[in-house]
């Protein structure tokens, strides 16, 4: 394939003309879509439309003819089926191979995959291959419009302090992996109508050399995305200890766990609970920061949040700026507050006190 | 008897980097050059694996000459030997290019000291953040890839197969393949050792390899650097943030919290989360 690559001087656009449409990668596992995979389609309909074109995913697998079919509920105009028994788990060279028959047939001028450890494995090597441009881990995504119908794939850079947007000018198709939890999905319509093109792709098994043996699930019992009430930490909670605090709060207000990504770090949380930019963009109705300094790759994680309240020894932190309410104290103090508060104005609402009756022994500003 | 690679990149120590707020340009004066930390697990890994079935551990680095430091220090580690790959004509290469050249460097390793069964990298560079280059040059050098690797569990000599874990968002996946292959490594995959100190003293002595476009006859000139590399960076920006019209609350603590649960309880959230159920049915 490398000797089809058109290249030409760097101010002249070559003719990409038959290349046309956004084609969006549907990861899966055991035919169950990951959210990614329907919210990158949502955006790449988005983009689909601004340049006019069709969107189109692609699903590889074993037996996924509902997935095809669910691709179409969520926003693809078609979908390209690779379906055998050898794709049944996602091995680099079987998936790469498929993937880059379909981007050779289809000719996509834009191919989106998830910045998951799948995506982006998978994506690196078609790009490498083709070969063209590869942006990883995208946060926005948006295109020019005619005649350029250039991507603008644009992400964290410099250790997240800045955004930079990547461009692709001189090769086709122009490839991006993205963040998951930043783009909104289409709401699911069984109704919608797209075609299935069934891929005639097939590779005998001993052709592939990598054998998968097992897989040991550890699904994540956090669900921060959607949650609507986010308790996170950050540094300045000193240890891992500090979480199982901020959890004992999030239990009594019916939250999540969050944290920022010097937590994850230094390992004191798992990343399922990360916010920021290299996290989860969320937008809870009430986000509590404990000792996080709101660095901006956390802030433009949870900035949309209704009511932002930071607690803060350093009345100097940033995090000041964009909170609604600010404690500045020692978390260790106020949080146990807290949660003595929470449980407090519950028992008293429901031995019928009232949520306004004065708590014992506290004095109202 | 094991040929094993270790691609390695200085990077600026991220967490020191600063945004002047006057220009929103990036302060890098004074920021320390540190040895991409997921690459010292890949390493270390060589290092155990080469100790268990014995063999040899070559570490690679393009970049320009001040990276010798980061390449002494594998060799403090315990890398056998350690090749600088630096040329301006390398410069401005996104991961396409550097892969091109990565992997060239690979094959001439190979000319050089003998067939190479493991090609370590990190999963990602703190710098570029892509972990793009890795897939690359397992592709470029058509072997097989294992990216994420949390655990190498296993090796056989005589299949030449390698067995390990991959820690994925929803799992660890055990997975084994034929050797060739390159493995991204997590930091999950070890714990990385001190230098002692023979490795310290030969470190010292050692003057790593340079390797320019000289000594790479046959390279293509079209894939390497600015031009060899299809992405160009745009525009850059400081994420903007909106300043809330922040209320500090004071007092004692007691006094914060409360005046705080009395904003929260002035809002929709007691209702939604049940919170004031009691309290619904006989008033307040």
């Amino acid at each position: 394939m490398t000797e089809e690559v058109k290249k030409t001087t760097e101010d002249e656009m070559p003719d990409w003309s038959e290349y046309r449409g956004v084609l969006v990668y549907v990861e899966h596992r055991e035919g169950v879509a990951k959210p990614i995979s329907w919210q990158l389609l949502g955006q790449g309909r988005r983009l689909a439309e601004k340049l006019n074109a069709d969107v189109m995913a692609l699903v590889i697998g074993d037996n996924v003819g509902k997935l095809a079919e669910e691709a179409i509920a969520f926003g693809a105009d078609r979908v390209f089926q690779v379906d055998s028994p050898t794709m049944h788990d996602y091995r680099t060279y079987p998936y790469s191979r498929a993937a880059m028959k379909v981007i050779h047939d289809a000719k996509p001028e834009i191919v989106l995959f998830g910045a998951t450890a799948t995506g982006r494995d998978l994506a690196g090597a078609i790009a490498t291959h083709l070969p063209t441009g590869l942006t990883a881990d995208c946060t926005q995504l948006d295109v020019e419009p005619d005649p350029s119908r250039l991507l603008l794939a644009s992400r964290p850079a410099f250790s997240e302090k800045m955004m930079a947007t990547i461009l692709c000018k001189q090769y086709r198709p122009q490839m991006a992996t993205a963040r998951a939890g930043v783009f909104e999905a289409l709401p699911r319509d069984p109704s919608r109508r797209g075609e299935i093109v069934h891929v005639d792709y097939t590779m005998a098994e001993e052709a592939v050399a990598a054998k998968v043996l097992d897989f040991i699930r550890e699904e994540s019992t956090v669900n921060i995305e959607e949650a609507e009430i986010i308790v996170a930490g950050g540094r300045g909670l000193g240890s891992a200890e500090g979480f199982k605090l901020l959890q004992e709060l999030a239990d009594e207000l019916g939250g999540e766990v969050g944290a920022s990504r010097a937590c994850v770090d230094v390992g004191w949380i798992n990343h399922h609970h990360q916010i920021g930019q290299t996290g989860y963009t969320v937008r809870p109705k009430l986000y509590f920061a404990f000792g996080i300094s709101g660095a901006v790759q956390h802030v433009v994680g949870m900035q949309n949040s209704d009511m932002i309240i930071a607690v803060n020894r350093d009345p100097e932190a940033p995090i000041f700026k964009i909170a609604h309410y600010g404690i500045v104290g020692d978390l260790y103090e106020i949080v146990p507050a807290m949660i003595e508060e929470a449980r407090k104005r519950k028992a008293d609402a429901a031995s019928g006190k009232g949520s306004k009756t004065e708590a014992e022994g506290g004095v109202r500003v | 008897m094991l040929h094993i690679v270790v691609s390695v990149k200085q990077v600026p120590d991220s967490r020191e980097i600063r945004i002047d707020p006057k220009t929103s340009t990036l302060v890098r004066i004074g920021v320390p050059a540190i040895v991409n930390f997921y690459d010292l697990h890949g390493l270390e890994e060589a290092l155990v694996l080469k100790e268990k079935y014995g063999g040899r551990v070559t570490v690679i680095s393009m970049g320009p000459p001040p990276a010798e430091k980061a390449l002494k220090q594998c060799i403090s580690l315990g890398a056998d030997e350690a090749v600088l790959i630096t040329d301006r004509a390398f410069a401005g290469a996104d991961t396409l290019a550097t892969s091109y050249v990565l992997a060239e460097a690979i094959k001439k390793v190979e000319e050089t000291w003998g067939p190479v069964d493991i090609v370590f990298t990190g999963k990602q560079t703190l710098d570029g953040d892509t972990g793009q280059v890795g897939p690359g040059i397992a592709c470029r050098l058509d072997i097989e890839q294992l990216t994420y690797v949390s655990k190498v569990t296993g090796y056989n000599g005589e299949t030449k197969r390698v067995t390990v874990q991959r820690k994925l968002e929803d799992g660890v996946e055990v997975v084994e393949t034929k050797t060739p292959v390159l493995m991204t490594a997590l930091k999950e995959l070890n714990k990385p050792r001190r230098a002692p100190m023979p490795g310290m003293l030969r470190a010292a002595q050692y003057k790593p390899i340079v390797w320019t476009t000289a000594d790479f006859p046959n390279l293509d000139r079209s894939k390497i650097g600015l031009k060899g590399s299809p992405t160009i960076v745009g525009k850059t920006w400081v994420p903007e943030i909106k300043a809330a019209d922040t209320q500090m609350l004071d007092g004692d603590t007691k006094v914060k919290v409360g005046t705080l649960f009395d904003k929260i309880w002035e809002t929709e959230l007691p209702a939604r989360f049940g919170w004031d159920h009691a309290a619904n049915g006989k008033g307040a």
